[in-house]
């Protein structure tokens, strides 16, 4: 359980959200500009809450009123960036092996096979990021994520890079990660149609507050709401 | 070809330690000066830009004085220097290294903080995000992704070590088989009746050496450049 409460002002824009997050798939749903992207961070720890806590499970990863702020290396959280961020001097193999070893945990063949297998990268392991489609740059992604060994992952608009035929590649191994993997995950995103197929929960945003949270039926009467008249 | 005299072997086997020693000594000081300059934020920071940069804009004769009141046998640091570690910088070959490498330094932190800066913030913080502190974050992402523009500021640095000459015959004179250099024996040859024709095949060495300097860092910079793109 993933427990969010924070405040952050970037600039003349302020966010001021809580909610909470069980297992599964939570969606931070909102228009682009509606702080997302800014809370998925301060949970990564790359951006710093000016209040409140943020805490998983008995974990507490940033408490401004005790002084409590883990930094990003050290709270095991997988992230998956909107453009990859794949490292460019790196092959593929390399990088999904980077988590495993800045974290110095022992080779585990098997879990890397299961994760190459599941997200269909196995052809791609000797290239590098800059000889890949966004497709598979995305997928790679996803994977050297999922092999660091997190216990949260959140993915931050994974499939907004991608044209329809991409997103519908990927989504299905996103659903499967979902059922198969355990791994609870935050997915950001402002396209309805995506969290559907893959969400279990919503918490909707607007101008970095919180104006609504539960199941698929948030989405279904925010999606009314922006497309009325 | 050349037939070089052993006083000339001399003067280029001098200038090339000396270059080489001023080049790796700065190298670690440059690179820790080019992260802090392009990573953080903290006081005094353009004050250490400045600093740092003062030997370029600065007459090489101003340079060479400050350093023979500071690092000679009387100065402050030199006497310390000397008293603690043993180590002696005036009219020794150790202090023609130490003035190149000061001279040779802003071009080392430039091209260094150059590369540094146009890396992409955001794939250090993918690396944080996968568990490298920062000193895995430096050694894994930044320094490969900047290893063209340290290769080119090395060369720079080695470069300017190696023509070095007003900072150095300020600082520790120009005693043959000591801190008598190429640029220094071709002075002292140019003065000399009779001196040309040694001149003369001390400037080929020394244009011989600049080119090889540079098609080495060519090459090496080409192939740093290949690893990022395709096989």
């Amino acid at each position: 359980m993933l427990a969010v409460d924070v405040e952050k002002r970037l600039g003349d824009f302020s966010i001021a959200a809580a909610f909470e997050a069980a297992d599964g798939v939570t969606a931070l749903f909102g228009a682009s500009g509606s702080g997302k992207t800014s809370i998925v961070s301060m949970i990564a720890g790359l951006l710093t809450p000016d209040r409140g806590r943020i805490q998983f499970g008995d974990s507490v990863l940033f408490d401004g009123k005790s002084g409590v702020n883990v930094p990003a290396h050290r709270r095991d959280i997988g992230y998956v960036f909107q453009e990859g961020r794949l490292f460019p001097h790196m092959n593929v193999a390399s990088n999904l092996d980077y988590g495993r070893r800045m974290r110095h945990r022992p080779r585990d063949p098997a879990a890397t096979a299961r994760v190459v297998d599941l997200l269909g990268i196995g052809h791609l392991l000797q290239r590098r990021p800059g000889a890949l489609s966004g497709g598979e740059r995305q997928r790679v992604a996803i994977g050297r994520a999922l092999l660091m060994g997190p216990r949260l992952l959140l993915l931050d608009e994974p499939l907004a890079s991608l044209d329809g035929a991409r997103k519908r590649e990927i989504l299905p191994y996103l659903v499967r990660l979902r059922d198969e993997g355990g791994i609870p995950m935050i997915y950001v995103s402002h396209h309805a149609p995506e969290l559907r197929r893959i969400a279990t929960a919503v918490v909707l945003l607007e101008n970095g507050r919180v104006t609504a949270s539960g199941g698929l039926d948030v989405l279904t009467a925010a999606t009314a709401e922006l497309t009325a008249p | 070809m050349l037939d070089l005299t052993p006083d000339e072997w001399v003067a280029i086997r001098l200038s090339l330690r000396i270059a080489v020693v001023a080049t790796v000594v700065a190298l670690p000081f440059g690179l820790a000066i080019a992260w802090l300059l392009a990573r953080r934020n903290f006081w005094g920071k353009s004050l250490l830009d400045g600093l740092v940069h003062l030997p370029l804009v600065l007459p090489p004769v101003v340079t060479g004085y400050l350093l023979l009141i500071s690092f000679g046998r009387r100065g402050p640091i030199g006497a310390f220097l000397a008293d603690t570690f043993g180590i002696v910088f005036s009219f020794r070959w150790t202090g023609a290294a130490l003035a190149c490498g000061v001279m040779g330094f802003p071009l080392l932190v430039r091209a260094i903080r150059l590369s540094i800066e146009a890396i992409d913030q955001r794939l250090e913080d993918a690396a944080a995000t996968l568990g490298a502190n920062r000193g895995w974050v430096f050694a894994t992402v930044t320094l490969p992704l900047a290893l063209p523009g340290v290769i080119a500021g090395m060369v720079l640095c080695f470069a300017k070590a190696l023509g070095e000459f007003g900072a150095t015959i300020t600082f520790v004179s120009n005693i043959p088989g000591e801190t008598q250099t190429i640029s220094a024996a071709i002075y002292t040859y140019t003065n000399v009746p009779g001196g040309d024709a040694a001149a003369g095949r001390l400037v080929l060495v020394a244009i011989a050496i600049s080119l090889l300097a540079l098609i080495v860092s060519e090459w090496f910079a080409r192939r740093a450049g290949t690893r990022f793109h395709g096989e």
